[in-house]
């Protein structure tokens, strides 16, 4: 079995620019990620796409491209399609099991770093289980992958993705039907008072604006402060129901895209029982790490998304921060590092006030599925806390939520949410699913055909 | 309803539930089954509802289909290949 200095599990933006750091400092590296390519979900196969889809997705997902060069000279070691399932913490280091081409291995890694980054947070509102009806990441994934888009898409939640997509769409040629935004107008006071320290993060800011002209210019209508949403169909997706400003509206659609915002992926560091707290401007868990990104588990740092919602930028600045440190490179190389993602955070209060989450899907209705693999809905979660479960890992065992293919990466916030709502209890109280190996399912075969 | 914003370059041929349907070589099957507008990928273990692809990304398990007889494979983390006979997943499998 081979040892490295160094393991980092995904190759986005933090994996990648950490592998290339640690790689300079000298370090062996192995890099193992799910997806067959390099990129993450922020640049998705941005090694293999087109100048007309490069055109239509923009400069920021195009600079993907110097950072997947950059990792692919390196040197470092790159598995794809490589599916971590399991870590022990083994002389001071770490024994990574991992299934890839249908048989599974072992590496063991000194240090480790987890870049795995960010989910979609749990949208649980009426018919969200319908064909039809994606992600907006899934739908910028699949535009990303294939330059295949959605003919007449409502998007439908809130934040920078939703308008990014949407002005992505209009590039393409394929407006949105419509955009069904769920920012109440307060979120609007409430994030004004953030404008001065935003301001310090102009490029962001100057692109949202930018991509509101583009939608305004391209007559894409907004809904606002849309509430009582509601996705209709009988096999697949129909319209979606709403009221805005007073009234109620159905829109025909055969495709939806929900979105409100993006959460840490936390299935390896609960793995790892790294303590993780509740972040309440980001309405999420994320694990406690040090400014390096060293978590509470020694030897195991957290770069990019999945220590906090910061975007791509930070996360390449923040893989090369934690590469840096665990090389044992000099503050002169940190310090400035650690400024840079100070200001590229700038930004993060007025986005996090004014994109809360969708209040609808913080408190499903009662008929609501929330767990969609084993189609429990919100009143018997609420049922479930009320009778005494006190936690997830309670409900799980009376209703099986989070049981299923998922293991809780889709309902697992809901699931909190709905229990500490209903008993009054923090999210910090309330905890998390208990995550087990295997991280993702694997066939007995798989397991047994280890390669080692 | 999807549609694909440009010609494909490197066509594959496969089949889902009988009918046969092309791809772009290098895509996800996830992604080559929406292109081509089928519908449900597969129906639940629980109450039989139907369900396609809902993160593309490997999280949600939503797009689980069986691959030349193999069941419960991931549609969005798997390579569409030329010849592959893709069926709906019913229930558990």
């Amino acid at each position: 079995m081979s040892r490295r200095d160094l393991c980092i599990i995904g190759a986005g933006p933090a994996g990648m620019a950490a592998a290339v750091e640690a790689r300079a400092a000298g370090l062996s590296v192995t890099v193992l990620d799910e997806a067959l390519r390099p990129g993450g979900q922020i640049y998705r196969d941005v090694t293999r796409a087109s100048e007309a889809r490069l055109a239509i997705l923009g400069p920021d997902y195009a600079a993907g491209q110097a950072l997947a060069a950059r990792f692919a000279a390196s040197g470092a070691e790159h598995l794809c399609g490589a599916s971590v399932w399991h870590i022990e913490q083994e002389d001071g280091g770490f024994l990574l099991s991992y299934s890839q081409n249908g048989a599974s291995s072992q590496v063991e890694a000194a240090k480790l770093i987890v870049a795995t980054g960010a989910l979609e947070h749990p949208m649980p509102l009426p018919g969200w289980t319908l064909p039809g009806v994606t992600t907006t990441g899934a739908l910028q994934i699949l535009l990303k992958t294939s330059g295949v888009v959605p003919e007449d898409v409502v998007l439908v939640g809130c934040g920078p993705l939703q308008l990014l997509l949407a002005a992505q769409l209009v590039a393409a040629g394929r407006p949105p039907r419509a955009i069904v935004e769920t920012v109440p107008t307060a979120n609007y006071l409430a994030a004004g008072k953030h404008l001065p320290r935003a301001l310090r993060g102009f490029g962001y800011l100057a692109k949202g604006a930018g991509l509101l002209l583009k939608l305004r210019r391209a007559g894409v209508p907004i809904y606002r402060d849309a509430q009582a949403i509601a996705l209709e169909g009988d096999a697949t997706l129909e319209a979606v129901r709403f009221t805005s400003g007073g009234r109620g509206h159905r829109i025909e659609t055969t495709t939806a895209g929900l979105h409100h915002g993006v959460v840490p992926n936390q299935q390896v560091t609960r793995l790892m029982r790294c303590e993780h707290r509740w972040n309440a401007d980001q309405h999420a868990f994320a694990p406690v790490c040090d400014t390096y990104g060293e978590s509470s588990v020694p030897g195991l740092f957290v770069a990019g998304d999945g220590a906090g919602i910061r975007g791509a930028v930070s996360a390449a600045l923040a893989g090369r921060l934690a590469a840096a440190r665990i090389a044992g490179r000099p503050d002169s190389v940190t310090a400035p590092l650690v400024q840079a993602l100070a200001r590229d955070a700038a930004v993060r209060p007025l986005l996090e006030a004014l994109y809360r989450p969708c209040a609808q899907a913080l408190s499903p209705s009662d008929d609501t599925l929330v767990c969609r693999c084993e189609e429990i809905t919100a009143g018997q979660i609420r049922a479930a806390a009320t009778a005494g479960a006190p936690g997830p890992n309670q409900v799980k065992a009376f209703l099986r939520t989070g049981m299923g293919p998922c293991q809780g990466r889709t309902c697992g916030l809901a699931v909190t949410g709905l229990i500490a709502q209903s008993s009054g209890r923090s999210p910090d109280d309330t905890g998390y699913f208990r995550i087990r190996p295997p991280l993702k399912p694997l066939t007995l075969s798989e397991m047994a055909a280890r390669d080692d | 309803m999807y549609t694909r914003t440009e010609p494909l370059r490197q066509p594959v041929q496969f089949s889902f539930e009988g009918q046969p349907l092309q791809a772009e070589a290098g895509e996800t099957l996830a992604a080559a089954l929406l292109a081509g507008n089928v519908g449900a990928f597969r129906t639940t273990p629980v109450s039989g509802s139907d369900r396609a692809a809902y993160c593309m990304m490997g999280a949600c398990f939503e797009c689980l289909v069986t691959i030349d007889g193999t069941p419960n494979r991931q549609a969005c983390m798997t390579e569409v290949r030329d010849g592959m006979v893709v069926t709906r997943q019913r229930g558990p499998a």
